[in-house]
């Protein structure tokens, strides 16, 4: 008798013995995730979740990631599938308001822009010696939209997921550490304080209703395997300019959003099993990750340098920052920067003009790379 | 010369820095603006005596409206 409370006592301990260093480490790492969002308020929408997750699936014995475990369930059913990050599509096209862009559409150049870096970084991940498709899912961190990220690389590279993620969400909250001084190195004096004026450009509701159609159709005709991408944003578009389906668009942008971001959240944490994420390849990742961003903010003002040229000196080259679609996090940024150095200067409009191309530009460089890679013969 | 204190883009006013009948240099911030849930600084575009202030803390307003006059 006593001999087998002794055994059962022990069966409480189990968890504890099995402990290893590797899964020691990943609990602090989600716990710092958790401490980034819910302290520093980084991305919290995603972080909470993702680190918690992690958290979870680095406890020994419970199976969460194993056969029939809840994590592995959310998992394959909601990620493995794209279904979750295609729903938040949906949700993301219902909240963004293409205002900005369709009173300046010279300014969508931008947002094309700031996806260079995405094609640069490949290249760079290809020479460090990732494969093709891991190439592409680290690349994508640079376009510094989360759901496109985890789209791409839970195509492509679901091994990386948890990397991925980490890196574009917390990367996206240190935009306005990231970019001034890539964005202060590489403009003139006299070019951060050119001043651009007042948008003032009425846009009239059939032309915020035909955007998302005619966007989903050409856009997916040049780029078919982005359909997914572009038509779920635009649909989530549409819903809201068209104003006749309140109902749904509030679903789409509340309810489904905030579910699946929740599910999506620990999915992604649920990746970061000790075994599969405490490896060289995770920093690789990370810092690849911070070379994108980089690297698209350049060329996004070197592309605002030339603007400027071709325009006579009109366009203040600091709005390229804005180009990649860290939304509207990167649009502040260059109005801050801005305003540093012209008091009068009021870019944000501007800016958001460059950051909502930006946003379409992220979804169509991936939407182009799939088929890219498609055309290549390579998926 | 009256100089206008012009509204950069569309917004809400957020605090006035500046009363009527004060004087106020270049560049001084005269009002505050939201905009994009971003706090924007309005400033003097010259020097001058602040002669009337045409708006009000959570009045929503348009680009290019007139928000204070500077003579």
């Amino acid at each position: 008798m006593d001999a087998a409370l002794a055994a059962g006592l022990q069966g409480l301990l189990l968890g504890l013995t099995h402990l290893e260093i590797g899964q020691v480490v990943m609990i602090l790492i989600g716990s710092t995730l958790l401490y980034l969002g819910i302290a520093k308020g980084f991305e919290p929408l995603l972080l909470v979740p993702i680190g918690f997750g992690a958290i979870l699936v680095n406890i020994p014995l419970a199976g969460l990631m194993e056969e029939g475990g809840v994590l592995r369930f959310f998992y394959e059913t909601g990620v493995l599938t794209e279904i979750f990050p295609i729903l938040i599509f949906v949700g993301i096209g219902a909240m963004t308001d293409f205002q900005p862009l369709l009173e300046n559409p010279k300014i969508i150049l931008l947002g094309a822009a700031g996806q260079f870096g995405i094609f640069l970084t490949l290249l760079l991940a290809l020479a460090l010696g990732f494969d093709k498709l891991e190439a592409v899912a680290i690349g994508i961190i640079g376009a510094c939209d989360g759901p496109t990220a985890i789209y791409v690389s839970s195509k492509f590279a679901p091994h990386l997921l948890g990397a991925v993620s980490v890196a574009a969400y917390s990367y996206m909250s240190l935009v306005p550490l990231i970019q001034p001084p890539i964005m202060r190195l590489l403009t003139t004096e006299r070019e951060k304080k050119i001043v651009m004026g007042v948008v003032k450009q009425p846009v009239s509701r059939t032309t915020k209703i035909l955007f998302p159609i005619v966007v989903t159709v050409t856009a997916s005709l040049v780029a078919p395997l982005g359909t997914p991408l572009i038509g779920m944003v635009m649909l989530g578009n549409l819903m809201k300019e068209s104003g006749a389906v309140e109902r749904l668009k509030r679903a789409s942008e509340n309810e489904i959003t905030n579910i699946v971001t929740l599910l999506l959240g620990l999915s992604i944490g649920a990746t970061m099993q000790a075994d599969k994420f405490l490896k060289l390849e995770t920093l690789m990742v990370l810092a690849l990750g911070l070379i994108a961003i980089s690297l698209d903010t350049a060329v996004g003002v070197l592309f605002g340098k030339l603007m400027c040229l071709l325009t006579g000196g009109k366009i203040n080259p600091l709005i390229g920052a804005a180009g990649i679609s860290a939304f509207p996090m990167s649009a502040r940024v260059v109005q801050a920067e801005g305003q540093r150095y012209n008091k009068k200067n009021y870019l944000l409009m501007h800016a958001m003009s460059a950051n909502a191309g930006g946003q379409t530009g992220s979804i169509i460089a991936a939407a182009v790379m799939l088929s890219v890679l498609k055309g290549m013969g390579i998926v | 010369m009256a100089t206008s204190v012009v509204a950069p883009m569309v917004g809400k006013v957020l605090k006035i820095e500046k009363k009527a009948g004060e004087r106020v240099e270049e560049d001084d911030v005269v009002l505050v603006m939201e905009a994009m849930k971003m706090e924007i600084p309005v400033v003097a575009p010259a020097s001058g005596v602040l002669k009337e202030i045409k708006v009000s803390p959570g009045q929503a307003v348009e680009a290019e409206q007139i928000l204070a006059e500077i003579e």
